[in-house]
């Protein structure tokens, strides 16, 4: 027989999630609703009148060459940033997993960049690159290089990927080393005993035995990089040079705060959110279906 | 008897302690302010100064962030109904906050409190950028700018350079000469497009925009993509090619390069007065902006901020702040204000109350944009801008400047661009205005 716990409190439940209901309502349903609703909209910034112009704001945006090179700016920025803080976080993760000497002091070290802020992140790599007075900026001339990130976009692209994962390499590398620390010493050193090196053991044992850990840092940094970057982009470029580093997520501000087009701006963060949810969604279903949650 | 005698003198007394006590509470007045750093204290000292000279108003000047950020906090505090009596918004925001429905004019407001006002008393350049068609003022200036070239003196004497260039042209040879005399950056420029497009057109009789620069309707269009401004721009790109000019980056960001000593000539906000005195290492002047040659000289027009006064207060809380403007436009204010920034006095008395104090002999350079503003009288295409977007129009003109610079793009394809995309957003501008 099977042994079922009852709760007989009918209320109690729905009392104890209320707490947490009202903070997800307030603090997303609420605003998204509203975004949702205002991206129909025209309105007067200052709050004296707004006019329903069905998807007009839509139409807008997509007729715009400016917003489609935002969606292929987007791309390349989240595509970079992944990359970079992804491999360098499973670098670092393989790098000090086996460690003892000073295993504390790596760990430490490497975890500290994910407690600061994004926009002191951001202008922290601004005047290690920037051309007059930045650091970084005489080294590279000093090798020939003409540095001019103010100037040059894909020079400009390179900072803000650096600036915004850097931050995420850290976060990248506590959960890889979570996921390395799980994998059983046993199964490695009997693939030793067959004779596998050093490569053949990560690619057939410790990569696939990472997939769970590897997917879900990837809708994380997904995430991150469509939305959580905006105070870096903010703090380093302003969206330029050009539009080069006008991501989407910084254009909702652009259009929305120094424009004053809170339609347009409401219209983008929902297309924003869509995306997002999509990639999410397609995460879900198609490559978690290739990770492995235990050793066949 | 006695004891109704002693409460009736205690009942008045209390009634009179209630009656002064309501007549000492101060009116409380609201000023939004977006400047930093020694200006806040400035600022606040205005407040106060004003506080202790009379006791029935009380001003609060609160610092709100940059332009934008200030602007953006009226605009959500108008929504909530918390919005301040007074607020700084730079020039731009004008169209933004005329069509806003939420301002109170400060010709109206002075009339409505019984303000006599002099307009013809203040320098004509600061006020007509803010005029309604019929020329009533809308919004008080306060910290008004034009931009000047600095040139730094030691650098010259390097090259064998001695005074200022006055045309397009001689700065193309001091530019030039500069470089040859080892100098790492000749050339550099803040807020790129209020200096080479909005003060450039109106400097050469270009009309920015049809409609009277956007002053008669809102049907306005950008036009400035002039064959004059088209070879400015290929000059300044040829600059930039031969490593003369260095781009610095947008809005007040490259007024360091100039005080730092990295860049000998640089076109920049009169108002950097204070601060170039206090950072500048070596011998540097002012000069009014260069003109090409053979060109009439015509007056430059005006950036910085004005004071705009917000809807939805109590009479007694407008005649405070119809109180404090008056006081802000006084003499001494403007006098001290001017001699410690670098913005210009906004009336004709501040201005001479100076020259007769022989500041101006002491210090030349702080003449200099007054003289620019007012060595002619505006005329229409020289009186500013009144135009929607204008935040944005300007960050797009900053986009494809930048574009021009990189050699992405030609001066020509860079302007057309400016032009096009800025009148997209005219275009959107008016259609939020049809409701």
């Amino acid at each position: 027989m099977v042994k079922r716990v009852i709760f007989r409190e009918r209320l109690l439940p729905y009392l104890l999630l209320l707490p947490q209901l009202f903070i997800i309502g307030v603090f997303f349903y609420g605003p998204a609703t509203d975004t949702i609703l205002n991206s129909f909209l025209l309105t007067n910034p200052f709050g004296l009148g707004w006019k329903f112009v069905w998807l007009d704001n839509f139409i807008y945006l997509f007729a715009r060459s400016e917003y489609l090179n935002s969606f292929l700016v987007t791309v390349v920025f989240s595509l970079g940033v992944m990359a970079v803080s992804l491999g360098f976080g499973l670098l670092f993760a393989l790098s000090t997993h086996r460690v003892t000497l000073g295993s504390g002091f790596y760990k430490s070290f490497l975890i500290f960049p994910y407690a600061i802020a994004p926009v002191l992140s951001g202008v922290m790599w601004l005047f290690i690159f920037h051309p007059t007075i930045g650091v970084a900026s005489f080294l590279i001339r000093s090798v020939g290089i003409n540095w001019n990130p103010l100037l040059d976009g894909t020079q400009a692209m390179i900072v803000v990927v650096l600036a915004a994962a850097w931050k995420q390499i850290s976060y990248n590398f506590v959960f890889f080393l979570a996921g390395l620390q799980a994998i059983p010493l046993g199964v490695l050193e009997a693939a030793s005993v067959d004779g596998a090196n050093a490569f053949r053991k990560f690619v057939s044992i410790v990569f696939p035995l990472l997939t769970p850990t590897l997917f879900f840092l990837m809708v994380v940094n997904v995430t991150y990089a469509f939305f959580d970057t905006f105070a870096i982009i903010h703090a380093v470029t302003n969206g330029g040079p050009g539009q080069s580093t006008n991501i989407l997520v910084y254009k909702v501000y652009a259009d929305g705060f120094i424009g004053l087009n809170l339609g347009s701006s409401s219209a983008q963060s929902a297309i924003i959110m869509f995306i997002v949810i999509c990639l999410t969604v397609v995460q879900f279903r198609y490559i978690e279906t290739r990770v492995q949650y235990e050793m066949t | 008897m006695r004891s109704l005698k002693v409460l009736l003198l205690a009942a008045s007394l209390l009634a009179g302690l209630a009656v002064s006590a309501a007549q000492a509470a101060p009116v409380d007045v609201q000023w939004w302010h977006a400047m930093s750093g020694v200006n806040k204290e400035r600022i606040e000292k205005f407040a106060n100064d004003f506080n202790a000279s009379q006791s029935k108003y009380r001003v609060t000047a609160s610092y709100k962030g940059s332009y934008t950020e200030t602007m953006n906090a009226v605009i959500a505090a108008y929504r909530a109904n918390q919005q301040p009596h007074i607020v700084q918004v730079f020039e731009v925001g004008t169209q933004s906050m005329m069509m806003s429905g939420a301002i109170y004019p400060v010709y109206q407001l002075m009339a409505d409190t019984g303000h006599q006002v002099d307009w013809s008393g203040f320098i004509q350049p600061v006020l007509s950028y803010y005029f309604t068609p019929d020329n009533h003022l809308l919004s008080m200036p306060f910290n008004s700018s034009t931009p000047i070239l600095y040139y730094n003196k030691d650098a010259f004497a390097k090259a064998g350079l001695k005074d200022p260039p006055k045309t397009w042209q001689q700065m193309d040879e001091y530019v030039h000469k500069l470089g040859v005399s080892g100098q790492k950056c000749a050339f550099a420029t803040s807020w790129q497009s209020w200096v080479h497009l909005e003060n450039y057109t109106a400097l050469h009789g270009v009309w920015f925009a049809t409609e009277d620069n956007g002053f008669k309707s809102l049907d306005a269009k950008l036009q400035f993509n002039q064959p004059v401004v088209v070879k400015h721009f290929e000059l300044l790109q040829s600059w930039v090619k031969e490593g003369l000019m260095s781009y610095e980056g947008r809005g007040a960001v490259p007024d360091p390069a100039f005080s730092s000593g990295k860049c000998a000539m640089q076109t920049a906000s009169s108002a950097n007065y204070g601060n170039f005195t206090r950072d500048a290492k070596f011998a540097w002047s002012a000069a009014p902006l260069p003109i090409e040659a053979g060109y009439p000289v015509r007056n430059s027009t005006i950036g910085g901020a004005t004071l705009w006064v917000l809807k939805g207060h109590a009479k007694e809380e407008n005649e405070g702040t119809a109180e404090f403007l008056g006081y802000l436009a006084s003499v001494p204010v403007q006098v001290f204000w001017h001699e410690a920034t670098g913005y210009v006095p906004i009336t004709m008395a501040a201005y001479r109350q100076a020259k007769t104090d022989g500041y101006y002999n002491a210090n030349p350079v702080q003449e200099i944009a007054i003289e620019q503003l007012t060595r002619v009288a505006p005329t229409p295409v020289s009186r500013g801008l009144r135009l929607g977007n204008l935040v944005q129009i300007r960050d797009v003109m900053d986009e494809e400047s930048e574009n021009i610079w990189s050699g992405k793009k030609t001066a020509q394809q860079g302007l057309d661009d400016m032009v096009r995309r800025g009148n997209e957003l005219l275009r959107q501008f008016q259609q939020m205005q049809k409701q």
